[in-house]
């Protein structure tokens, strides 16, 4: 009756103060990557003489004949599209070759982690099972604390990880903090189920993949998600382990370097704006590449993602 | 039991991750103590005791000393302090006060829009953030600037490679990118709050803003006692992405966070004993500081972390 009796209310003044700071809110975090896409689809032309900020916009140049009979030349910024950035990122077999590599090492990198993820969430739900303590105290220390990054730098090049793709994959298998959700949703399923099934005879695994795994379909695209965006995303470990291996590295270790390789220019000189206004083009068009993949996916996934931080907030 | 030695037979592969990647390298934070040797096997290395310096008081305390004694390790702890302290008074409240608002939305389509859009800078990178920061900020044709000089004439204004308005940037962006991420947690909170609280303080003529002062917040204070804890426990760290990501070389002084200085010294200058040694006194100080929050979270009345 309550929430009935207050949608009947009507709007006040402190509604629309705070649907006004929501819009200012969607503007601040949408503004910045339209800026980005606008510049990806401009003429070069158009961003050095500073008429790019939304939309993406043309440089054309026209002769006009003044009354005393002398030919000048006058530009307008019309608004239109220009797919020549995209042509360059796109025919960059570097950029290509990393963006392909990195889907697929997207897809490893989460097809492992949730396996692994699981393992370790499942046998920790038996109350009964020894060790499980002590297990579980082990492994959430190391959420706390950490050796560092030389002494794991040292021991993967002692274990030959160095250059090796492999190291992209193996050190983050598990994250802690989605492992404990797992294991909290897990726990939310009914032993009965668990113990009628033990009773037929079925062993914990067959549990796992016929009972367990088929009800926690949205927890596990909540962490697939959660596990791909962060190696979609990641750099730091390219950065540090895999220096000697640039075949290897992923999409954002190689936009690091498009976007670090900038090289000062004098805006004076008519030759030099105009490669310059041709990197920013082409810069905006390999961020916008690296970030569509992600803005199309996370939005689908939102009720799950919400639903498993939420289990994630909850002490147990 | 048989059914158990299944249980531990799908232990046996996460166990051996955590050994190997978790706990093995921390046999090898015996490089903090020993002297600095890029090549030979950790346990061969001899302690650096009183070497280089000639005047040390602790054995194998070596290149602790040396990291006291180096400008650049002050000025790491400084910045990194520094940013954990921005980022506290910025980023913590901030993700509260949306939650707040987001809770007295009334339109509830309008809600969902809002949060979806709020959630996506936190699905960007830093390299990605620093390429919007760039196309938005750059003196030369950042879209900022561009407004600046045609609407306004005016000259371009230094965001990115002036320091100081650099910190400002690199703080703003770091709540830009956690604001509405982090206010799925209070939200969540929120909900749970008891709404017979609500309508009694609506009966007793309480207005909106002070049923979100004492009804709503303290209603969701263990979750936020706890989400500073965690805050706390990160005090003398920082997110090494962010600032590889963000830094130029006109503010290099003020990207020298403790992450950034063990990459630069560790692996660029082969430094490996000094940067082990930072490291350690990184991670060990922000444990600490966890266990000493939590510690204070309980004596206060409050539900600390376990």
């Amino acid at each position: 009756m309550t929430t009935k009796r207050k949608k009947l209310k009507r709007a006040t003044v402190g509604d629309w103060i705070i649907v006004a700071i929501m819009l200012a809110i969607i503007a601040l975090c949408v503004l910045p990557v339209i800026t980005v896409v606008a510049s990806s689809f401009s003429d070069p032309g158009a961003i050095v003489r500073q008429r790019v900020s939304f939309l993406p916009r043309q440089e054309v140049i026209h002769e006009v004949v003044s009354a005393s009979g002398e030919i000048t030349t006058d530009r307008t910024f019309p608004i239109g599209l220009q797919f020549d950035a995209y042509a360059d990122i796109l025919g960059n077999s570097n950029f290509m070759r990393s963006l392909a590599w990195t889907v697929v090492l997207t897809l490893i990198s989460t097809t492992v982690s949730l396996i692994m993820t699981v393992l370790c969430a499942y046998p920790l739900t038996y109350e009964n099972l020894k060790g499980r303590k002590i297990i579980t105290i082990l492994i959430l220390f190391t959420m706390f604390f950490n050796a560092g990054a030389i002494p794991t730098y040292v021991l993967y090049r002692d274990l030959g990880l160095l250059d090796n793709p492999a190291v992209l994959v193996l050190p983050g298998m598990i994250s802690v903090f989605l492992m404990i959700i797992m294991r909290k949703f897990f726990m939310g399923i009914p032993d009965s189920l668990r113990e009628s099934a033990e009773m037929d005879g079925a062993s914990p695994f067959r549990v796992l993949v016929q009972i367990y795994i088929p009800l926690s379909t949205p927890v596990l695209a909540a962490l697939g998600l959660m596990y791909a965006v962060g190696r979609w995303n990641g750099m730091s470990d390219a950065l540090w382990f895999m220096r000697g291996a640039p075949e290897w590295h992923p999409i954002q270790m190689v936009l690091f370097n498009i976007l670090q390789g900038v090289t000062p220019i004098d805006p004076l000189d008519p030759g030099q704006a105009a490669a310059a206004g041709h990197t920013e083009a082409v810069q905006a068009a390999a961020i916008v590449v690296a970030m569509v993949p992600i803005l199309c996916v996370y939005p689908r996934l939102q009720k799950y993602f919400v639903q498993g931080m939420t289990l994630g907030a909850v002490k147990g | 039991m048989q059914r158990y030695w299944g249980l531990y037979a799908m232990l046996l592969l996460p166990v051996a991750f955590f050994i190997i990647f978790r706990y093995w390298p921390m046999i090898n934070v015996l490089l903090a103590f020993k002297r600095n040797n890029i090549i030979d096997p950790v346990m061969t290395v001899d302690w650096a005791s009183t070497w280089e310096l000639g005047n040390l008081s602790l054995p194998a305390m070596g290149n602790f000393e040396m990291a006291f004694s180096h400008p650049p390790f002050r000025m790491a702890v400084r910045n990194t302090l520094m940013f954990s302290i921005f980022d506290l008074a910025a980023g913590f409240p901030a993700p509260i006060i949306l939650a707040l608002l987001l809770n007295e939305l009334k339109f509830k389509r309008f809600k969902r829009v809002t949060q979806t859009i709020s959630y996506m800078p936190h699905f960007l990178s830093w390299i990605i953030i620093s390429g919007l920061a760039i196309r938005l900020f750059s003196p030369n044709y950042g879209t900022v600037n561009n407004i600046l000089a045609n609407s306004f004439g005016a000259d371009p204004v230094q965001f990115l490679t002036s320091p100081n308005s650099w910190v400002g940037m690199v703080v703003g962006l770091g709540v830009w990118r956690s604001v509405g991420w982090n206010t799925i947690i209070y939200l969540a909170a929120i909900t749970a709050v008891n709404p017979e609280l609500h309508e009694a303080a609506e009966a007793d003529g309480a207005s909106r803003l002070q049923r979100m002062w004492h009804v709503t917040l303290p209603g969701i204070r263990p979750v936020i006692v706890i989400l500073f804890i965690l805050a706390l426990g990160n005090t003398m760290g920082a997110d090494f992405e962010r600032f590889m990501a963000l830094r130029n070389h006109l503010v290099s002084s003020m990207a020298n966070v403790l992450p950034v200085y063990v990459f630069e010294w560790g692996l660029g200058n082969l430094r490996f004993s000094l940067a082990a040694a930072v490291g350690l006194f990184q991670n060990v100080i922000n444990l600490f500081l966890l266990l000493g929050a939590n510690v204070i979270a309980k004596k206060l009345g409050g539900q600390g972390l376990w």
